[in-house]
């Protein structure tokens, strides 16, 4: 990649670092561990909800600068969104990934974590992008076949 | 010397290439001796009365007597797989299996890669044996006090590498496994990271089953060497059955070849037994003392340079007499991952992860480091980009580092 600092940009590496979402709430609804067992990244992330509104996220656990910076801002994004809403976001984010969604107004709904988008340049760490993104599908999907 | 000159990959590309502990760039004399084979004599070996048949057969052969008298074995005694793991899991299911039982007892190393390690598991579940392990002191060495408190009379089968491929630590294999066989033990060595480097003499260093891949000592991928002494070999049953491993089929009944074919069920890798025995020839004409010293140059000063960036963590012994070309390190607080990302972008190859050894590395406490390996092909140069590439990397990260 050219520009590696355009990767490595203020977003992410404020999110990584120094992350507010990084601590435990003090009850959830949902809690499941994302790992990637080549690389050693796991993040467990936990979810409260109130109806069918995210009332609240965090989460824990160890990885690279990509992948917790990458948890950290989709908390911030899929705070406050309804569970559809957060399908959809989720969605979004993974296409645009994989390059299949390339829509700049499309991209607009994923707020900062449009920062994401030049990962796909490299693609040794794609995978640790969409790790928590990969958890939370998981989560919602379970949320939809209305286990606990 | 310039060896660099002779690997096309290293001439093509501007990288300084520091994973040859993964795998190892291949000079132009190993990639021409396999286009030759394919290009000239390719058949399938030991199945075919005409010569073209006879001359894939010869080529496979006298590649296994070249090997065979590289680390001075015997013929027989000199298995094709293809890789160290296929190796290692050969004694663990043909040796392992059939001979344990759940009084014995397996003692590993810490520092096995897990090739070395999860068939044992395997063979502990099946057979009941008990698996125990001989850790690392703080200087990442294994002590004798530790290799002797932990086989015993028990103790059926040790598993040791010559070499970490995390910390470089070169294993006294010598004295385990003299200590191992006083014991009654049978020792499973893995020179993987070792053979590369320097002289391995099986019948000197008496281990009763050594293995090593091609890939990491110059030669093709997909080829790898079991050494086991004869009166094991030929007590053991086959690990693989099929063709050309057999001498009768009957209905129901099979009486197998006699060794080395009793182990290699099927047709084999011709040209990577080409390839290797052109890397063989590759080394010896070398030197095992200049690859030695060309290496042992190169890996203080890159230790030095190094060990003057504060915030750098190595993982390595102070004894630069038990250590070899590899070196693991972390910054403080950046993810290994990053910095090889950040390498990476400066053209410096270098591996980060858990080098396929969970066990070691959640005994020292982490979960993963960046690794620079090195071979006789590196430079300087190599070293100076790798520092310059890590000063950068941190440079990058500083303002956001906790402090
Ligand atoms: C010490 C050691 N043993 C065994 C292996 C396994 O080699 P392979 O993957 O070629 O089977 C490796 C290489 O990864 C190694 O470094």
């Amino acid at each position: 990649m050219d520009n590696l600092e355009e990767m490595y940009n203020e977003i992410i590496m404020e999110h990584s670092m120094n992350s507010y979402n990084k601590k435990k709430l003090s009850s959830h609804d949902f809690c499941d561990l994302g790992h990637n067992p080549n690389c050693g990244d796991e993040i467990e992330i936990e979810v409260k909800l109130n109806g069918d509104v995210i009332e609240d996220m965090a989460f824990s656990g160890h990885g690279c600068a990509i992948s917790q910076s990458s948890t950290s801002v989709m908390i911030d994004v899929l705070k406050g969104k309804t569970v559809k809403e957060a399908k959809e976001i989720i969605a979004t984010f993974i296409g645009m990934i994989k390059r299949e969604i390339t829509d700049e107004e499309e991209l607009e709904k994923l707020e900062d974590a449009i920062a994401f988008k030049n990962i796909s340049n490299m693609p040794a760490r794609v995978k640790c992008a969409l790790l928590a993104w990969h958890t939370m599908e998981d989560i919602l999907k379970k949320l939809e076949e209305g286990e606990k | 010397m310039d060896y660099k000159k002779d690997f096309p990959v290293l001439v093509e590309r501007n990288i300084a290439y520091l994973d040859s502990g993964a795998t190892t760039q291949k000079p132009q004399s190993v990639i021409d001796a396999v286009e030759k084979y394919y290009k000239k004599h390719n058949a399938n070996p030991h199945r075919g009365a005409y010569s073209l048949s006879i001359e894939a057969t010869e080529a496979y052969e006298n590649g296994r007597d070249k090997i065979a008298k590289f680390i001075n074995a015997s013929r027989e005694e000199v298995i094709v797989t293809k890789n160290a793991s296929e190796a290692l899991n050969l004694v663990a299911y043909s040796y392992g299996l059939d001979n344990l039982k759940d009084t014995d007892e397996i003692v590993l190393s810490i520092m096995e890669h897990h090739s070395n390690l999860v068939p044992w598991q395997y063979v502990s579940r099946k057979t009941g044996a008990k698996l125990k392990y001989m850790y690392i002191n703080d200087n990442y060495e294994l002590d004798m006090d530790e290799v002797k408190a932990k086989i015993t009379d028990k103790t059926k089968v040790v598993g040791i590498v010559h070499i970490s491929n995390v910390t470089g630590t070169i294993n006294n294999v010598k004295e385990i496994i003299d200590y191992a066989h006083s014991k009654g033990a049978v020792v499973v060595l893995d020179v993987s990271q070792s053979i590369p480097h320097m002289k391995i003499d099986v019948k000197e260093l008496d281990a009763d089953f050594v293995a090593f891949s091609g890939h990491k000592m110059l030669a093709p991928l997909g080829i790898g060497i079991l050494f086991g002494k004869k009166e094991l070999l030929t007590k053991m049953t086959p690990f693989l059955y099929g063709g050309d491993m057999i001498e009768y089929v009957y209905e129901d009944h099979t009486t197998f070849a006699p060794l080395p074919s009793k182990f290699e069920a099927g047709t084999q890798n011709v040209g990577g037994v080409v390839g290797m025995s052109a890397a063989i020839d590759y080394i010896e004409a070398v030197g095992y003392e200049n690859i030695e010293k060309h290496e042992r140059e190169l890996v203080d000063y890159a230790v030095e340079k190094l060990s003057k960036l504060d915030y750098i963590t190595l993982y390595m012994t102070n004894n630069p007499k038990h250590h070899s070309a590899v070196i693991s390190f972390n910054i403080k607080g950046v993810h290994p991952h990053d910095v090889a990302s950040i390498l990476d972008n400066e053209g410096v190859c270098v591996r980060s992860g858990n080098h396929c050894a969970q066990p070691l590395l959640r005994y020292i406490g982490i979960d993963s480091t960046c690794r620079a390996s090195f071979y006789l092909y590196n430079t300087k140069e190599d070293v100076d980009r790798l520092v310059a590439a890590v000063e950068k990397a941190y440079k990058m990260f500083e303002k956001y580092l906790k402090k």
